[in-house]
């Protein structure tokens, strides 16, 4: 975890430097704010990772001292064994019909754009049954 | 602290992997072992899967039906231009279709066979995941980029034709006036579907790298193939949304009235444009912005095939792994800032910012250059069809590149912006990237996909054809390029001498799509007549090949202990261990502590 | 078990000295390079125009200086790859020394070429300075006007030489002296690209760029549009007519009288153009206030009847 936090932290120093040295010195708007942007990106999940593996490798105080919390994932561990995997890994939804559904319901809307508004019968439906149908399978864990 | 080393490996009995219960999407019992799971078949298989397997074979076969579509394209602008005044194709079709050919090309194969197709099928495999952190998404990715392609297609057929302006659309002669009709405007609608596909596979590529390693599968263990990916997707986040943006602004300057890239009939006052007007130059900022890293989205996916593809057959680790990933994230970063070399020719950007960066990535590159040589180097080479096909993108890139850091200084590019000079450049690297290392890609894991090999005597037909083909069509290109012959040109001036560098390109285009006859037999006859491949055909290193070809359902129901950057390879070969961070392990040796996980230095490291 | 760590196993065999070689041929190369340079004019072009201006003579040193770069680091690196294709096939099965890592070759190969490319930089910025420098005060200026599919040339006495497509019009500049050229199109993106100046420039709506000529020799210079720009982009031909600065007077004012006693000799811009650019025009050297749209008459096109040699 400590890799993915550098990592991201890293690139959104580097764009934030990159940008700043571009803002000072070319004047021009729009590279600044999509390197303001990039910046951003770098910095939103660094600093999540940066935060919780500061949580993971802190520690618990107590009135009697402090205990060192649990440390990394057992994918970050250089020793672990594959039993420490053992168990549910995930929720990995099997066959779903919605993201076909979805799709063509994009399809039809963006194509709305260009033939005419009346695609959007077709297309807004679709993606609203999608999103339904995707969260009710989400949450009963079945085909719906 | 005392130092935690781990037991030694020769005799440890692999775990078994304890699947998670079978979230019951499909209705049926959780499975035990590799049974393959029951579920729909044919057609609706295939439309609701989220399987990332059939998802990433799905991307990769559509993305190659329409690499050979676009290669049609080319194969008749190349016939265009075999005579200075040819009568083959219109104006307007000439200009339709290389449109159409960079599109397809780059915002259609490349990168959906890369990060849709590849990536999706391997990177799981490679991390000893089941599958992708958000299969659904996946599956989403997967249509938008089917239907954005048929969008793309229908702009053949609308009321006047396809786009004109180039895969680029600068405005404003991508604008309503200039370039009128439905065809631009599906060609917006493409670009959104597929940008949006490439979007969501980004977020699934860094969720799944992020979170769902094996135990063990550090992140410097990953293979380079994976951590390239890694980057790859962080670049679509920059990248795309970008792109889109662009777009939704274009779509309006076309439809809904405003003025945001025309500046025509704008208020001067004191040289400088109001505010109310429009700017031709923040399309080609934003588009560049968004077109510079994805052409390192492109790019990185098979710089990690080659560095998959180059161990295997030298029977060595990869040499300076962690200089691989310092570079890959040097080019990562670099590629955001270079955006404007693309646009030294405005006199409109800050020159020497951009030249610098430009400049800089050469460093990156060149480390990676150096490590594949040194993975090479002192090894047992063994030059099967996916190891030559690597080889030539060896060869084609080194060129690509070099010719890229002249088009990186500006004088130099005032000379030859625009000309086919550039032409040759982009397709040395493009071509070396996405079509001599994709398809060296394509060779290495068809084995792991289908459980069969592909011919290699066929395979090397292909290769010796594409790579003689590829020099004959581009080397003339560098010269006329030189020689004042600008590129987008349908027809040329007779008298300046640059029909017979134009003839002799053509032949050597209908060379390479001679040798892609040989691939479509290959594949048919590896159907007819399989050989099995078996889980490691190749000897190779990586997770992937520690499972069957192909592999069942949720991916793995045996891990090897994963210790190093090549968990199989440590497996079936104790004698010749991976140390982590640590010197070559001498032949013969079995050098107990070589897989010292736990060591106070490693510990640092990770 | 051997728990120690902290250095390669007794017999690890030494990296081989061929490999240490790499940072001297290099070196080796830089020197050569730099002693190439040095004698300048003898090179080979290299496929390069050698340039009829005085910037383009610039960036073709620069050319010559990357491309002399490019042999030497691309020659290194293709030799390197191919001595290990043809030095380290596989001959046995005997397992090859599983070399992961050697720090010092990394960091040659990370710092050798950093300092190459801060090289080529510096090189660079030399040049670029001098090609897009603009003087205070220049000879002589004209306005250049793109369209859809052709040039228009506004010389600072009123002159205009407009010409569509194969009808392709002629600018006439003095040798020798320092040209400005104010570029801006009328409707969508060109390129105004001499070949033998070894330079284009964007010509854009919405703002005027600027940049110099000093013509070496008297001579005829083909150009041509290189920016997609729609239909005949591929027809969008100029010539650039490089005269005496004497016959350069002599014509324009013969061709300005030309114009205002012919009206009607002009071309035509096309009609559905945006002739209006509703802003300041940038004013030429030694002339006050701005072009207007008098004058009339094309003689450009013709050639060289009206010129004073």
């Amino acid at each position: 975890m400590r890799v993915s936090a550098v990592f991201l932290l890293f690139l959104g120093l580097f764009f934030g430097l990159i940008g700043l040295v571009y803002w000072f010195w070319a004047y021009e708007d729009g590279g600044a704010v999509m390197l303001l942007g990039a910046t951003l990106l770098g910095f939103l999940p660094g600093g999540y990772y940066f935060f919780w593996y500061r949580r993971f490798h802190g520690h618990k105080y107590f009135f009697w001292g402090k205990i060192p919390v649990a440390g990394e994932r057992s994918s970050d561990r250089v020793d672990a064994e594959m039993a420490d995997g053992a168990g549910n890994i995930d929720a990995f939804p099997g066959t779903s019909i919605w993201p076909f559904v979805m799709g063509m319901g994009a399809f039809m809307t963006v194509l709305a754009l260009v033939f005419g508004a009346w695609l959007l019968f077709i297309g807004v439906p679709l993606i609203l049954t999608a999103l339904t149908g995707v969260t009710a399978e989400s949450r009963r864990g079945g085909n719906v | 602290m005392t130092d935690v080393i781990a037991p030694p490996v020769e005799t440890h009995e692999p775990t078994e992997l304890h699947l998670p219960p079978e979230v019951p999407g499909d209705g049926h019992e959780p499975d035990h072992g590799g049974h393959e799971a029951h579920g729909p078949t044919g057609i609706l298989k295939w439309l609701t899967s989220t399987d990332h397997k059939v998802i990433g074979l799905s991307y990769m076969i559509t993305s190659i039906v329409i690499f050979y579509l676009s290669g049609i394209t080319a194969l008749i602008l190349r016939l265009q231009l075999t005579s200075p005044h040819s009568s083959l194709l219109s104006f307007g079709q000439y200009n339709a279709l290389f449109t159409m050919h960079g599109s397809l090309m780059l915002y259609l194969f490349a990168g959906p066979f890369a990060f849709g197709g590849l990536a999706n099928y391997i990177v799981p495999l490679q991390i000893g995941a089941p599958d992708m952190a958000f299969p659904r998404l996946n599956a989403l990715s997967y249509w938008l980029y089917l239907t954005g392609s048929i969008t793309m297609l229908m702009t053949i057929f609308v009321a006047g034709g396809a786009a004109q302006f180039g895969w680029v659309a600068y405005a404003p002669l991508s604008s309503a006036t200039s370039s009128p009709g439905a065809g631009p405007d599906l060609w917006i609608m493409a670009l959104a579907l597929t940008g949006f596909s490439a979007i969501f596979t980004g977020v699934n590529l860094c969720g799944t790298i992020f979170y769902l390693r094996a135990p063990g599968m550090t992140m410097f263990r990953m293979p380079i193939f994976t951590w390239n990916m890694l980057v790859t997707g962080i670049l679509i986040l920059i990248a795309f949304p970008v792109l889109t943006a662009a777009l939704i602004m274009l779509f309006a300057d076309r439809h809904f009235g405003t003025h945001i890239y025309t500046a025509v009939g704008c208020h001067l006052v004191n040289g400088l444009p109001m505010r109310s007007c429009g700017s031709p130059l923040l399309w080609q900022n934003l588009f560049w912005f968004f077109g510079h890293p994805e052409v390192y989205i492109l790019a990185l996916p098979f710089f990690g095939i080659v560095t998959e593809v180059l161990p295997v057959f030298s029977k060595k680790p990869v040499f300076g792994y962690k200089g691989m990933v310092f570079a890959t994230m040097a080019i990562a970063a670099l590629s955001t800032g270079v955006w404007a070399h693309h646009m030294f020719t405005t006199g409109a950007v800050l020159l020497p910012f951009f030249s610098f960066l430009s400049l800089l990535i050469a460093v990156p590159t060149g480390i990676k250059f150096f490590n594949w040589i040194g993975t090479m180097w002192h090894g047992q080479l063994q030059f099967t069809t996916p190891m030559l096909f690597c080889l030539g993108f060896l060869f084609a890139f080194l060129m690509g590149g070099v010719t890229g850091i002249m088009l990186a200084s500006p004088p130099i590019d005032f000379a030859t912006h625009d000309t086919y000079f550039v032409v040759a450049h982009f397709h040395q690297v493009l071509f070396g990237t996405a079509v001599f290392a994709g398809f060296g890609g394509v060779y290495y894991w068809y084995p792991k996909m289908f459980g069969r090999m592909l011919r290699e005597s066929l395979g090397k037909w292909h290769f010796w054809l594409m790579f003689i083909g590829f020099w004959i069509t581009f080397m003339p290109q560098y010269v006329v390029g030189l020689l004042g012959m600008p590129r987008r040109v349908a027809s040329y001036p007779s008298n300046l001498g640059w029909q017979s560098y134009n003839i002799v390109s053509t032949v050597g285009a209908f060379i390479i799509a001679a040798s892609f006859a040989f691939l479509l037999v290959n594949f048919v006859v590896s159907w007819r007549k399989p050989i099995p491949a078996g889980d490691n055909p190749w000897d190779a290193q990586t997770l992937e090949w520690a499972t069957t070809s192909p592999p069942p359902h949720h991916n793995f129901t045996h891990l090897p202990p994963i210790r190093s950057e090549r968990p199989t390879w440590d497996y079936n070969h104790p004698d010749a261990l991976t140390v982590p961070h640590g010197k070559g392990a001498h032949n013969g040796h079995a050098n107990g502590s070589g897989n010292g996980s736990g060591n106070g230095r490693v510990k640092e490291t990770v | 078990m051997d728990s120690s760590l902290t250095g390669p196993p007794p017999d690890t065999p030494e990296i081989p000295a061929r490999s240490r070689k790499s940072p001297r041929r290099l070196a080796a190369g830089a020197v050569a390079l730099g002693a190439l340079l040095l004698t300048g004019c003898q090179l080979p072009t290299f496929g390069a125009y050698k340039g009829a201006t005085t910037q383009a003579r610039s960036t073709f040193h620069l050319w010559q200086g990357f491309f002399i770069a490019g042999i030497v680091v691309g020659g290194i690196t293709l030799l390197l790859i191919l001595w290990a294709v043809f030095r380290y096939r596989r001959r046995s099965d005997e397992m090859p020394v599983q070399t992961q890592y050697h720090t010092l070759t990394e960091i040659t190969y990370t710092v050798v070429p950093i300092l190459i490319v801060l090289g080529l930089f510096v090189a660079t910025v030399l040049v670029e300075n001098k090609v897009t420098a603009v003087e205070p005060d220049p000879a002589t200026s004209l306005h250049v006007y793109a369209f859809q599919w052709g040039w228009e040339f506004e010389y600072p006495n009123g002159v205009k030489v407009i010409g569509q497509t194969t009808d392709a019009p002629t600018m006439v500049i003095p040798t020798g002296q320092t040209v400005r050229i104010y570029l801006r199109s009328y409707d969508v993106l060109h390129g105004f690209y001499v070949p033998e100046f070894n330079f284009s420039r964007y010509a854009s709506p919405g703002y005027w760029t600027s940049f110099d000529f000093n013509v070496l020799h008297d001579g005829v210079y083909r150009g041509q549009c290189t920016q997609l720009c729609g239909l005949y982009h591929s027809l969008m031909f100029f010539n650039v007519r490089s005269v005496s600065p004497s016959a350069y007077a002599t014509w324009l004012r013969v061709t300005g009288a030309y114009q205002r006693a012919h009206p009607n000799s002009i071309g035509q811009l096309p009609a559905d153009l945006h002739a209006n650019q509703n802003g300041t025009v940038p004013s030429y050297s030694g002339n006050s206030g701005n072009s207007g749209n008098s004058g009339s008459g094309n003689t450009g096109n013709t050639g060289g009847a009206l010129y004073g040699d």
